[in-house]
């Protein structure tokens, strides 16, 4: 199995790439925009601001490559954190437009006291939409713990694609997917045992 | 809301991890690897790797750092010896998920803020250390506490989170290594007054102070010697660390 990880220069690379060769894979750890259509699985991990992250996969010429692998060629696609927010339509950190797979929008949390602290950083737990079920959330349940660190959310604006809900202050979407295309506002790769089982779970789909 | 979290504060010195008392008397616990080993196999919430030896020798050990980030599927914050920016890049490539910008905050502020419009302001945290000063009041240090800022530590925590940090570790230099508890007045009026998340460091005897700080509404609780030794005795080394029975976290 050929797996890319998407480095963008302010994506958390490393641990990414720890967690898979823990699970047996060597990924390829990439910004040629020319191979991303040869790999079967795309991991776009994130650290960063989301107006920074854009322009630079503009200025790497990703966009395109990213549009076929994903849209046209469908493979398999996984986001993480930021790399989760990329592939909305729009956010509010930078005002800046994202790669628009999914007609979500990203945006600030809401801090109505400072009970509430912004970022949203910790270990919580996900709570699965009813109903619902992916190849992505095999063996994982509303008691899997995640670990979490974001200041902005997905908004949940296409409402069908939130696969899980998590709560700080307020339920935002913690999963997102459409069809090939999933995206995790947490981190797997710092998620001991859960984080483990959903990015197992990720590779085979 | 994310539950409590309960982090081991590993102190680095060249190749080895280290335990002080009030910053001075270090003592050598064992080989970071084989710890950080341990910590991952009882699943801590997350790591603070602080290297006390890194801003004298004037360099950071990226290769010990890739090596403990690669054994540890849970956050690492590292902390120790960073001036510029490329310092923070080269650590945040290596997978480190938050660095700690302590010393160089006092005296570039600057440096902060960039590292916060670049990464984010849930990537860059700072560590806040304060003792007593000889006139008794409580003063925020710096280098080692060597240098007294003279800053009050809630006004320089408050001027830090509008630097745009995203956590900080407050650190009582007094209490390190102590097994006193945790400066709980100061800690509460910490977390009440800031927005961002607050982490406890220097004190802890037992998991009972973790509960008693997670009861005041603490987000984290940080220990190196707690967790480093066996009944509070430090010539008895033994990595530990509390099951989720022992500390129930609340979600705050």
């Amino acid at each position: 199995m050929k797996v890319l990880i998407v480095d963008y220069g302010a994506g958390n690379i490393g641990s990414v790439q720890n967690m898979l060769k823990y699970i047996g894979l060597t990924p390829i750890v990439s910004n040629d925009s020319k191979i991303v259509s040869n790999f079967d699985k795309i991991i776009l991990p994130g650290v960063g601001l989301f107006s920074t992250a854009m322009k630079e996969i503009e200025r790497l010429n990703l966009i395109d490559s990213l549009n076929e692998a994903v849209l046209v060629k469908k493979k398999s696609f996984l986001g993480i954190c930021l790399g989760a927010q990329l592939i909305n339509q729009f956010s509010e950190e930078g005002n800046s437009a994202g790669l628009s797979w999914l007609a979500n929008n990203v945006v600030k949390f809401k801090q109505e006291n400072h009970s509430l602290k912004i970022p949203h950083l910790g270990w919580n737990n996900i709570k699965i939409v009813e109903n619902k079920t992916s190849p992505l959330l095999n063996g994982l349940n509303n008691n899997s713990r995640f670990y979490f660190v974001h200041s902005y959310h997905i908004d949940g604006n296409s409402e069908d694609t939130v696969l899980a809900y998590t709560e700080h202050g307020y339920f935002f979407p913690s999963i997102v997917n459409k069809e090939n295309i999933f995206g995790v506002q947490f981190h797997p790769e710092k998620s001991h045992q859960y984080g483990l089982k959903l990015l197992e779970n990720f590779l085979t789909i | 809301m994310p539950y409590q979290r309960i982090l081991p504060a590993l102190l680095l010195d060249g190749g080895g991890l280290y335990k002080t008392v009030k910053f001075k008397s270090p003592k050598y616990i064992g080989d970071p690897i084989n710890t950080v080993k341990i910590f991952n196999a009882k699943f801590a919430d997350e790591l603070c790797i602080l290297d006390i030896g890194a801003s004298v020798k004037n360099k950071i050990n990226y290769d010990l750092i890739g090596d403990i980030v690669s054994e540890a599927f849970m956050p690492i914050t590292y902390g120790g010896g960073i001036k510029t920016l490329s310092d923070v890049e080269s650590l945040f490539s290596l997978g480190v998920d938050k660095v700690s910008i302590s010393s160089a905050a006092f005296q570039n502020p600057n440096l902060v803020k960039e590292a916060v419009n670049i990464y984010g302001t849930q990537s860059i945290i700072t560590v806040v250390d304060y003792k007593k000063t000889f006139f008794k009041g409580i003063k925020v240090y710096i280098n080692k506490g060597n240098t007294n800022t003279s800053f009050d530590p809630i006004a320089y925590c408050l001027l830090m989170q509008d630097l745009g940090v995203g956590e900080i570790i407050l650190q009582n230099i007094d209490r390190d290594g102590t097994f006193t508890g945790y400066d709980l007045d100061l800690l509460s009026k910490a977390s009440s007054l800031l927005s961002i998340p607050i982490t406890a460091l220097g004190g802890a005897s037992s998991y009972n102070d973790i509960n008693e700080l997670f009861n005041i509404n603490v987000s984290g609780a940080a220990a190196g010697s707690l967790f480093s030794f066996a009944r509070n005795n430090r010539d008895s080394i033994l990595i530990n660390y509390p099951q989720e029975s022992d500390i129930p976290r609340l979600k705050i």
